[in-house]
């Protein structure tokens, strides 16, 4: 078993150049469906895991991004005394009204300005959002023009960091933090104070109401107490399940863009695979009668040329994980077409993704190693002992 | 008289080769009959069909007509599978050409075969190095066929074909290849085999001086044996 094993890596290995040139185009394809994945994960740690499971967003009915949504004063107050709602240390329900608005930045060195969301809000947000921290800075003071920066922001937008002023509702503000928030979307944002945004912006009403539950069993009665009272007219969701929400046609759009183009790529890699053991094949001929000449059955055959293509397709797997998590340290950033406002996001490598790509480079060997494989076993034997060559 | 038993007994075999649509015909009525124990030689011009005969023994070919026994079972009889399972345990073979994997070390050469057998690891590494050093190799387990002379590659092919313990080996032109100095080694090797062991070895070859280290030697001429 062994032995067979040995002879099969050392042939692969002995046609040197022929099968570098097959592993680094499998490779080369494996990576790309890798990236696929990669950006996928990506995007939905950036956005799904922004939401917490016992936070609960509320917004308009019929609204489903928190630009498109609103809500009055008079409605959070009556909100804000619903059973179901976990207290702070000084009793009071955590609740938190929210201002979310878009402005258009122009990055270092770009030429077309993108949507940017800034986001009114309160120091509480930082306990709503444990991800959420500060790296640089202090936070806003309340009631002033200051602002905290998302640290996607900061490197894209705001070369000079705490201490730049940005223009937001006609009237500037001042950073003075940067924060970070564990590869999530909220690094993509600007923060500032609630109350001074809506009157910048002229506002009346909220964005939206994010809730903490007491636990996360408080959800179906407090939504069904919000649903029954005529005053509210609002939607509750689940905070993850807004943001998945919000990727969905994002993140579908991306995976089948990436797998429509691998698709393409692999059929090209697999032929690439034919060919080499196609050439194997023809190569080894009189080596293939000779084997038979000694006992082994034509199976037998077909499993060591089988298994020389999946060394290879096992290479290429692995050259793909070594681009990958190579490919870790990329950050891309889109626009969500969903809420129409840029988010930027790491490519993350899952145990999953790489399981699924030494799966797709073995199967790609796999497919395109049996016909020559079958081929092989094939072969008469006598005429295979007189063949040239070895 | 003594009634010496047969391993290999060919009762009018006829064979030929389809190419096209013609028929060229190899044997016919061909009739062998090889005792236990026995070294022969076959010659005969090129294209006389001796390379056939052997793959016929060997049921690496198959017979139009005719029946062949050896070792006591019908090989032209035999499914594919089956026949490969004889061929590990009754056959070995040597070819002109050595027909090692140069992949291989001579060590894992002459493995290769007793892979197909049920021996443990140890057993088998025990039985690769009694063979080889048997052909005089003892000091060469770890190189490359490319790493040896062709005198010492035809050896490892030897030492590969009995290392199974056959019964019976089968020679295509073992020396065809070899200056005169290497054809006499490989030469006096078979010798000691067949005398020593007891091994029935049936060898082509064009050289009569070869064939002058067999005990029989069979002149084949479009398939009509006649032994001398
Ligand atoms: N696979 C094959 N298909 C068609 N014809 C074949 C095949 N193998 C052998 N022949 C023909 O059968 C005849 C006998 O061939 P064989 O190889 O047995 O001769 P040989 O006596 O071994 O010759 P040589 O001394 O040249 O090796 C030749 O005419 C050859 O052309
Ligand atoms: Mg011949």
């Amino acid at each position: 078993m062994k032995l067979l094993l040995a002879y099969s890596v050392r042939n692969a290995w002995s046609r040197g150049r022929t099968t570098m040139l097959t592993v680094i185009g499998m490779g080369l394809v494996s990576l790309i469906f890798l990236s696929v994945l990669m950006i996928g994960d990506g995007l939905t740690r950036a956005l799904v895991d922004s939401g917490s499971p016992t936070n609960v967003l509320l917004l308009r009915q019929g609204a489903t991004t928190e630009i498109a949504s609103g809500l009055y004063r008079n409605q959070t107050h009556i909100i804000r005394s619903l059973p179901g709602i976990a207290s702070d240390t000084d009793g009071n329900p955590v609740a938190l009204a929210e201002l979310v608005v878009l402005i258009s930045l122009t990055k270092t060195g770009g030429e077309a300005p993108v949507n940017v969301t800034v986001r009114g809000t309160h120091p509480m947000a930082f306990t709503l959002r444990p991800q959420v921290r500060l790296v640089e800075g202090r936070p806003w003071q309340p009631g002033t023009a200051e602002i905290v920066v998302g640290s996607q922001i900061a490197s894209r937008f705001l070369p000079h960091g705490i201490g730049s002023a940005l223009r937001v509702g006609k009237r500037d503000w001042q950073v003075v933090g940067i924060m970070t928030a564990d590869g999530t979307a909220f690094e993509s944002e600007i923060w500032g104070d609630v109350d001074l945004l809506m009157a910048a912006y002229g506002r009346e009403s909220y964005s939206s109401l994010t809730l903490r539950l007491s636990d996360e069993a408080a959800f179906e009665p407090l939504n069904r107490l919000i649903a029954d009272d005529p005053r509210l007219m609002l939607q509750v969701k689940r905070e993850r399940d807004y943001y998945r929400e919000k990727s969905v046609t994002l993140a579908t759009f991306i995976r089948v863009l990436g797998f429509t183009f691998t698709t393409i790529f692999s059929i090209g890699a697999l032929l690439g695979g034919t060919m080499t053991m196609y050439g194997a094949v023809a190569a080894r001929t009189r080596e293939i009668g000779t084997l038979r000449a000694l006992g082994f059955v034509p199976t037998s055959i077909c499993f060591v040329f089988l298994m020389e293509s999946l060394i290879i397709g096992a290479t290429a797997g692995a050259l793909a994980l070594a681009g990958g998590a190579a490919l870790q340290f990329v950050t891309l950033s889109t626009m969500n077409f969903s809420t129409f406002a840029e988010v930027a996001f790491r490519l993350t490598l899952t145990p999953p993704s790489a399981a699924a790509t030494l799966g797709f480079s073995l199967l790609i060997s796999l497919l395109g190693g049996l016909p020559p494989a079958i081929r092989a076993a094939r072969v008469p034997l006598v005429t295979a002992l007189q063949a040239p060559g070895r | 008289m003594v009634i010496i038993q047969s391993v290999i007994e060919c009762c009018h075999v006829t064979k030929s080769y389809v190419r096209g649509d013609q028929e060229i015909p190899v044997l016919r009525n061909f009739n062998l009959s090889v005792p236990n124990g026995q070294f022969l030689a076959i010659m005969g011009p090129s294209g006389s069909g001796k390379t056939t005969i052997l793959n016929l023994i060997a049921g690496l070919d198959r017979p139009v007509d005719g029946t062949i026994r050896v070792a006591g079972t019908e090989v032209s009889r035999q499914r594919e599978t089956e026949l490969a399972r004889w061929r590990a345990r009754h056959i070995g073979f040597v070819f002109q050409f050595y027909n090692l994997i140069p992949v291989l070390t001579a060590a894992e050469n002459v493995e290769l075969p007793l892979l197909l057998s049920s021996l443990s690891k140890s057993e088998r590494a025990k039985r690769v190095r009694a063979a080889l050093e048997l052909v005089g190799l003892g000091d060469r387990l770890h190189h490359y066929p490319r790493q040896l002379s062709g005198g010492q590659e035809q050896r490892v092919g030897i030492a590969r074909a009995i290392v199974g313990d056959p019964t019976i080996l089968l020679a295509d032109e073992p020396t065809g290849n070899l200056d005169r100095e290497a054809a006499e080694a490989v030469m006096t090797l078979l010798r000691r085999l067949h005398r020593e062991l007891g091994k029935t070895i049936v060898m082509v070859t064009h050289d009569p001086f070869v064939a002058d280290y067999a005990e029989t030697v069979l002149h084949v001429d479009k398939g009509k044996g006649s032994s001398r």
